[in-house]
């Protein structure tokens, strides 16, 4: 089973960030689980997603405490939130970030998604929307495939600027 | 069609199916996500269904209890305080035996105000005369959703049901789900003493006692053949659809020498949890149980018994380790947990085997064994 808990702020994405990976890993033939862990936030507080994904049926429900993967879609989360915390052994962390973070090495892997979103004109709100293009920056890194991150897209967005947005990331994240 | 969906699109989904004549609801969390959908499907025209967005979960049941009564089939959904705030009606409904459908998702009951889940909000409407099924899966969300109707409708029941599943923890996770053509399995709803301008009768008059206890006593009779059934409802299902669940869900529970009770999502956590100590040579197995209203009958002869009870009767016990108790004469070890939401792992499951003392009581991370 591959564990992966996303850090968001409430607002930003990272919920449906969580469904989109979700349907794309389900697309893939995988059996895969999303469930955002609600709790009091409002929009800008910190907040967590799960995305579990195996090739057998999942039964667990609790929280990730040992993810495999950790997706930060706002860097300056880090500075109040342990995003590191539970990390396995051999994990990865993906920053939405232009630059590598100090303090984060080896493990750490970073692609523009706001940069990404902002070319594609994507904002909703004010917000730059991250949750699309994470998807193709998963796919560069084996979560998913492209085309079932590009038809996950789909199935949840009419806007095809999200799926060029998604094959951005794909392009520019390095592997 | 197979698609992933949350347990409340699930449920949404398959009222869709079913296509009540009249829905009327009101919304709260975490159930929102039901009514808003169906409230869609209503409006993008998806459903022909009369929608009546009430004021109060209260007036939803009322509206609910003169619909089904007209002759229509009717459903509702709703959630903790909501389900508090309907109470009477609730009574009302299983009293003039009204095959209503509710979805309820669980959710704990304030003070402190809390979204998340716990079963004390169905358990309060027990003694209503509801059947009530918890689910563990958003798959059987959508199943139990469907076989609601045709197990509250037939004429050997013709008692409103529940469908509890447990809020966030599956109304809103997204998982596997795949959708059917339901044919006939549905006939056209009849409702035998439906109200019949052409026949003119009184409904609702003051009973006396004598009269008012044979009604009793055939709620209880439908409750007694609603177990006959709720099997074959499931044994048809399977026949035209390849999925059903029993009473209980049974995980490696042949050659157990210790079973975990569980009801709703901790139920099936609880299947890792035994594999965990599968393997480690504790010979344990797993019992969700599913239906509580009407309670089924338990093979647990001979078996160790951990309860994890999402609910509490104060100044008594776990409600289920109660129903345990008095149903099968084990004493169990009784865990209460996840009250409100509190996070229970596979791995805490594991230890509550692991650490069992039969005959006591435990409240997970606050107290010891008492």
């Amino acid at each position: 089973m591959y564990e992966i808990r996303i850090h968001s702020r409430g607002g930003q994405g990272g919920v449906t960030a969580a469904k989109l990976l979700a349907l794309a890993a389900f697309r893939d033939g995988k059996y895969a689980t999303a469930c955002p862990f609600y709790g009091a936030e409002r929009r800008g507080a910190p907040v967590v997603s799960f995305v579990r994904i195996d090739d057998q049926p999942i039964k667990i429900y609790s929280q990730i405490h040992e993810p495999d993967l950790v997706i930060v879609l706002d860097a300056s989360i880090m500075d109040v939130v342990d995003v590191l915390q539970g990390l396995k052994d051999g994990g990865t962390v993906l920053l939405n970030s232009a630059h590598p973070i100090a303090g984060c090495n080896g493990i750490c892997r970073h692609v523009d998604l706001t940069g990404i979103a902002l070319a594609q004109n994507l904002v909703v709100a004010g917000s730059p929307i991250l949750n699309t293009p994470v998807l193709g920056a998963l796919a560069k890194m084996g979560i998913v495939t492209l085309p079932s991150a590009e038809q996950a897209i789909r199935e949840m967005f009419a806007d095809e600027r999200n799926v060029k947005a998604a094959e951005a990331a794909y392009e520019e994240l390095k592997v | 069609m197979l698609t992933i969906a949350t347990g409340n699109k699930a449920v949404a989904a398959a009222v869709k199916a079913v296509k009540p004549g009249v829905i009327a609801a009101y919304p709260i969390t975490p159930q929102t996500e039901i009514v808003e959908q169906i409230a869609d499907y209503v409006t993008e025209g998806d459903l022909a269904s009369r929608y009546i967005p009430v004021e109060s979960e209260h007036s939803a049941m009322a509206a609910c209890i003169g619909a089904s009564a007209g002759g229509v089939r009717t459903f509702t959904a709703t959630s903790s305080h909501g389900l508090l705030y309907m109470h009477e009606m609730v009574h009302w409904a299983a009293g003039a035996r009204l095959p209503i459908v509710m979805a309820n998702v669980n959710r704990a009951l304030g003070p402190g105000w809390n979204t998340w889940a716990e079963h004390t909000d169905a358990f309060s409407q027990r003694d209503t005369g509801w059947l009530q099924v918890f689910v563990g899966t958003v798959q059987e969300a959508y199943d139990a959703t469907l076989m609601a109707f045709k197990i509250a409708e037939n004429e050997r029941v013709l008692l409103p049901v529940m469908v509890n599943l447990d809020g966030f923890a599956l109304s809103h996770i997204m998982q596997s789900l795949e959708t059917v053509e339901i044919g006939d399995f549905l006939p056209p709803y009849r409702l035998p003493h439906a109200i019949d301008t052409e026949n003119p009768c009184v409904y609702g008059p003051m009973t006396g006692p004598a009269d008012y206890f044979r009604f009793r006593w055939d709620i209880e009779r439908s409750m007694r053949d609603a177990r006959g059934v709720i099997a074959d409802v499931e044994r048809e299902f399977a026949e035209r659809f390849g999925r059903s669940n029993g009473p209980t869900e049974d995980y490696r529970c042949e050659d157990a020498d210790v079973v975990v009770v569980a009801m709703g999502t901790l139920g099936k956590e609880a299947e890792v949890a035994v594999d965990r100590l599968r393997g480690e040579g504790v010979k344990a197995g797993s019992m969700r149980l599913r239906w509580f209203r009407p309670f089924p009958d338990l093979d647990l002869a001979g078996r160790e018994v951990v309860v994890i009870d999402r609910d509490y009767s104060f100044g008594f016990g776990g409600v289920v380790a109660h129903s345990i108790r008095s149903k099968t004469g084990i004493e169990p070890y009784s865990v209460i947990a996840g009250l409100g939401g509190q996070e229970v792992t596979y791995d805490d499951i594991a230890d509550f085997v692991r650490n069992r003392h039969p005959g006591e009581e435990t409240w997970f991370g606050v107290s010891d064994h008492v």
